[in-house]
C-alpha cells in the first residue's frame, strides 16, 4: 500500500486515518466527522461530495487543523501533523492552504486587495522589503487573472468571481503544495464557475498542486476530480477513482447520488433512485450502517454492524456489507 | 455585476462613509457646530472677552447688551465668557468620560467576546451588576465618595457608561469571530494579536463610533446634571450645569442667567446627536446609498 516507486504507484501527499471530530452540543455529542479514512496522491484532485451537513467542510478544516480533531491521524508527507506544536504548525501552514466557499465572507471588507493578498507574506515574514512583497502581490494577481488597476480596490467593489480570484491568490501566496477547496464555486454564477474551475485547473498544472475539492455539486466534482470520496453523515462511504465510481458505483448511496445527475438528452430516460426518508441526526448516531433507514438493499445485520471501509477493487473502497453484490443502478 | 450592488458590505472603506456623510445636511450641520465648539474651547483664552471668574460687582444682573453679549450674573461675571470656558470643561468631561468607558468597556467586551467561555461569563456578569445600578445614582455615589472634582466627575460619568460599550464590543466581536475572513487569516498563520488588531477592531469600529458620538452627548448631560445638583465641578469654575443651578434662584427676574447655559447644553447635545445619527446612516449603507 505504501509503495513509493514512481511511475508504478503514485506518491501519497496526505493520508487521513480514523479521523474524528465531535462537537459538544446541548443535545449531545454531534458526530460531524466519524472515523474517516482517505488519502490523496500527489498532484491529483480528490473530490469530496455529500449533502449538506455530512461533514465534508468540517473534514477539510480538521485536515488543516483550523479545527482540532477529536481523534485520528493526519499524515502529510509522512508526518502526523496532529503532533505538531504551534510553531511547527505555523510553518506547516505554508504548505497547506484553503479557498473558502463564500467569497463575500472570506475577505476582510476593510482591507484592500493588495493588503489581503500580502497578508500571508507579512504574517510569515517572507519578504523583508515592501517593494519585493508588492512585486509578488502583482505577480499573484496576474497569475489568477486580476487586473493591476484593482490593486487598491476593496472587495465590495468587485463581483463574486473576482473576489474568489483574490481568495485563490491569497491561498497561492505561500506556494503551498496542497489546497483545500471548500465549495469554491457554489456561491458563483454558472458562467463564472467555469472560469474559476478552469483557472484552478491551470494553476494545478502550473504549480503542481494537490487539491481536496469539497462540493455538494456532483457535476462540478465530476469535472475536476481524479478520485472521489462520497460522504454520508460523517463517514466516507465510498472512495474510488473517477472512472470506477461513475461506471460502477458500489455503495447504494453513491448509486442514488449519481442517478440524480441530470442528463441533457431528451431520448435518454434514466431510472432515478429516489431516496426515502431524511438524513438522521448526527447527534448520538446509532450503531450500524448510517444509511440503513434509506437503503433499498438493507438487511437485518446492517442495523447492528457498522460497515467498515474495505477495499473491493484496486484503490476502490466501499463501506457496505453487500458491496459488489448489488446490481448497479446506473445506465 | 449585480452581486456588487446588492451586497455592499456594511464596512466599505472610510472614504465612502465620508461621501455618504457629506450628503446628510443635518449631520454636517452637527459636525460644524461640534468643530466650532472644539475650536472655541481650545482658544477660549483668546476668544472670551473676560475671564471666567472676573467679578464686577457694579455690573451685576445685566441683561444682554453690547459689552456683555449674554449679560452678567449675580457676581457681575460675563456669561458669554463663562459659557466659552464652560465649553472647555464640558467637552473635556464628555470626551474623557467616553474615553474611559470606551477603553475599559471595550477591552472587557473584546476579551469576553474573543475568548468566550468562563471568562466571558465572569466579565459579563460584572457588567450586568454595573448595569443594574442606575447610572446617575452610580455617578452621584462615586462623586460623593471621591469628592466633587473635574477628574472624579469624569470617572463617575465614565464608569456609568462602561456596560454599554462592553456590550457593543462583545456583540460585534462575537459576530466577527466566526467570520470566514478571520478563519482565512488564521489559515495563513496570523496570531491572535494580529487577528484582533487587524481584522476584528477595524470591523467593529462602526457601531462604536456611533455610540461614542451619542455617548459624548450623554456624558455632557450627566456632568451638567451633576453640576446642577452641586456635585459637579465647583465654583468659580464655569460649568454649564452649575451655571444653570446658580441662575435658578434668579430665574423669575433674570432668566438670561439660565437661558444661555441651557441653550449651550441643548445646542451641543443636539449637534452631537445629529452627527451620531448621520454617522449611523453613513456607516450602514443598507439604509441608503
Amino acid at each position: 500500500m505504501m509503495g513509493e516507486v514512481k511511475g508504478l504507484q503514485p506518491e501519497r501527499l496526505l493520508e487521513v486515518k480514523n479521523l474524528k471530530k465531535y462537537f459538544n452540543t446541548k443535545k449531545g455529542l454531534l458526530h460531524a466527522v466519524d472515523d474517516v479514512n482517505f488519502f490523496i496522491n500527489k498532484g491529483e484532485t480528490l473530490g469530496v461530495v455529500g449533502e449538506s451537513g455530512c461533514g465534508k467542510s468540517t473534514t477539510g478544516r480538521v485536515v488543516l487543523r483550523l479545527l482540532e480533531a477529536t481523534d485520528g491521524e493526519i499524515i502529510f508527507e509522512g508526518k502526523n501533523i496532529r503532533d505538531y506544536n504551534k510553531t511547527e504548525m505555523r510553518n506547516m501552514r505554508k504548505e497547506m492552504q484553503i479557498v473558502f466557499q463564500d467569497p463575500f465572507a472570506s475577505l476582510n471588507p476593510r482591507m484592500s486587495i493588495s493588503e489581503i493578498i500580502s497578508e500571508p507574506l507579512i504574517v510569515n515574514k517572507v519578504y523583508k522589503d515592501k517593494a519585493d512583497r508588492m512585486k509578488r502581490v502583482r505577480e499573484l494577481m496576474s497569475t489568477v487573472g486580476l487586473a493591476e488597476r484593482l490593486t487598491y480596490a476593496y472587495p465590495h467593489e468587485l463581483d463574486g468571481g473576482r473576489r474568489q480570484r483574490i481568495g485563490i491568490a491569497r491561498a497561492l501566496a505561500l506556494k503551498p503544495k496542497f489546497i483545500v477547496q471548500d465549495e469554491p464555486v457554489s456561491a458563483l454564477d454558472v458562467s463564472i464557475q467555469a472560469q474559476i474551475l478552469n483557472l484552478m485547473d491551470d494553476l494545478q498544472k502550473e504549480f503542481d498542486l494537490t487539491y481536496m475539492f469539497i462540493s455538494h455539486d456532483l457535476s462540478v466534482v465530476k469535472h475536476v476530480s481524479d478520485r472521489i470520496a462520497v460522504m454520508y453523515l460523517g463517514k466516507v462511504v465510498e472512495l474510488a477513482d473517477y472512472n470506477t465510481m461513475f461506471k460502477n458505483p458500489q455503495h447504494p448511496y453513491t448509486q442514488a447520488l449519481l442517478s440524480a445527475i441530470p442528463v441533457p438528452r431528451l431520448d435518454v430516460h434514466r431510472d432515478r433512485i429516489i431516496l426515502e426518508g431524511d438524513v438522521p441526526s448526527p447527534i448520538n448516531p446509532p450503531e450500524g450502517c448510517r444509511f440503513y433507514g434509506r437503503c433499498r438493499y438493507r438487511q437485518s445485520n446492517c442495523l447492528n454492524v457498522t460497515p467498515e471501509l474495505k477495499e473491493v477493487g484496486p484503490e476502490t473502497f466501499v463501506a457496505c456489507h453487500y458491496a459488489g453484490n448489488l446490481k448497479p443502478a446506473i445506465i | 455585476m449585480s452581486i456588487d450592488v446588492k451586497k455592499r458590505k456594511k464596512s466599505g472603506p472610510w472614504r465612502e462613509v465620508w461621501r455618504r456623510l457629506k450628503q446628510n445636511k443635518s449631520a454636517i450641520f452637527g459636525l460644524i457646530v461640534i468643530l466650532t465648539l472644539i475650536v472655541v474651547a481650545i482658544f477660549a483664552d483668546q476668544i472670551a472677552p473676560y475671564g471666567y471668574d472676573d467679578q464686577n460687582l457694579r455690573a451685576r444682573f445685566q441683561t444682554p447688551n453690547g459689552d456683555h453679549w449674554f449679560g452678567t450674573d449675580n457676581f457681575g461675571r460675563d456669561i458669554f465668557s463663562r459659557i466659552i470656558y464652560g465649553a472647555q470643561i464640558s467637552l473635556k468631561v464628555g470626551l474623557l468620560a467616553v474615553g474611559i468607558a470606551l477603553i475599559v468597556g471595550g477591552t472587557l467586551g473584546a476579551i469576553a467576546g474573543f475568548y468566550g467561555g468562563k471568562l466571558d461569563n465572569g466579565i459579563m456578569r460584572f457588567i450586568d451588576i454595573l448595569l443594574a445600578i442606575p447610572s446617575i445614582l452610580l455617578a452621584i455615589s462615586i462623586v460623593a465618595a471621591l469628592g466633587p472634582e473635574l477628574r472624579n466627575v469624569m470617572i463617575a460619568v465614565g464608569v456609568g457608561s462602561i456596560p454599554s460599550y462592553a456590550r457593543i464590543v462583545r456583540a460585534s466581536v462575537l459576530s466577527l469571530r466566526d467570520q470566514e475572513f478571520i478563519e482565512a487569516a488564521r489559515a495563513v498563520g496570523a496570531s491572535d494579536t494580529r487577528l484582533i488588531l487587524k481584522h476584528i477592531i477595524p470591523n467593529s469600529l462602526a457601531p462604536l463610533i456611533v455610540q461614542s458620538t451619542i455617548g459624548v452627548a450623554g456624558a455632557i448631560l450627566s456632568a451638567a446634571g451633576l453640576g446642577f445638583i452641586g456635585l459637579g465641578i465647583q465654583p468659580p469654575l464655569a460649568e454649564w450645569g452649575a451655571m444653570l443651578n446658580s441662575g435658578r434662584q434668579y430665574i423669575r427676574d433674570y432668566p438670561h442667567m439660565t437661558a444661555f447655559p441651557g441653550l449651550a447644553i441643548m445646542v451641543t447635545i443636539f449637534a452631537l446627536n445629529l452627527l451620531g445619527d448621520g454617522l449611523r446612516d453613513a456607516l450602514d449603507p443598507r439604509l441608503k446609498n
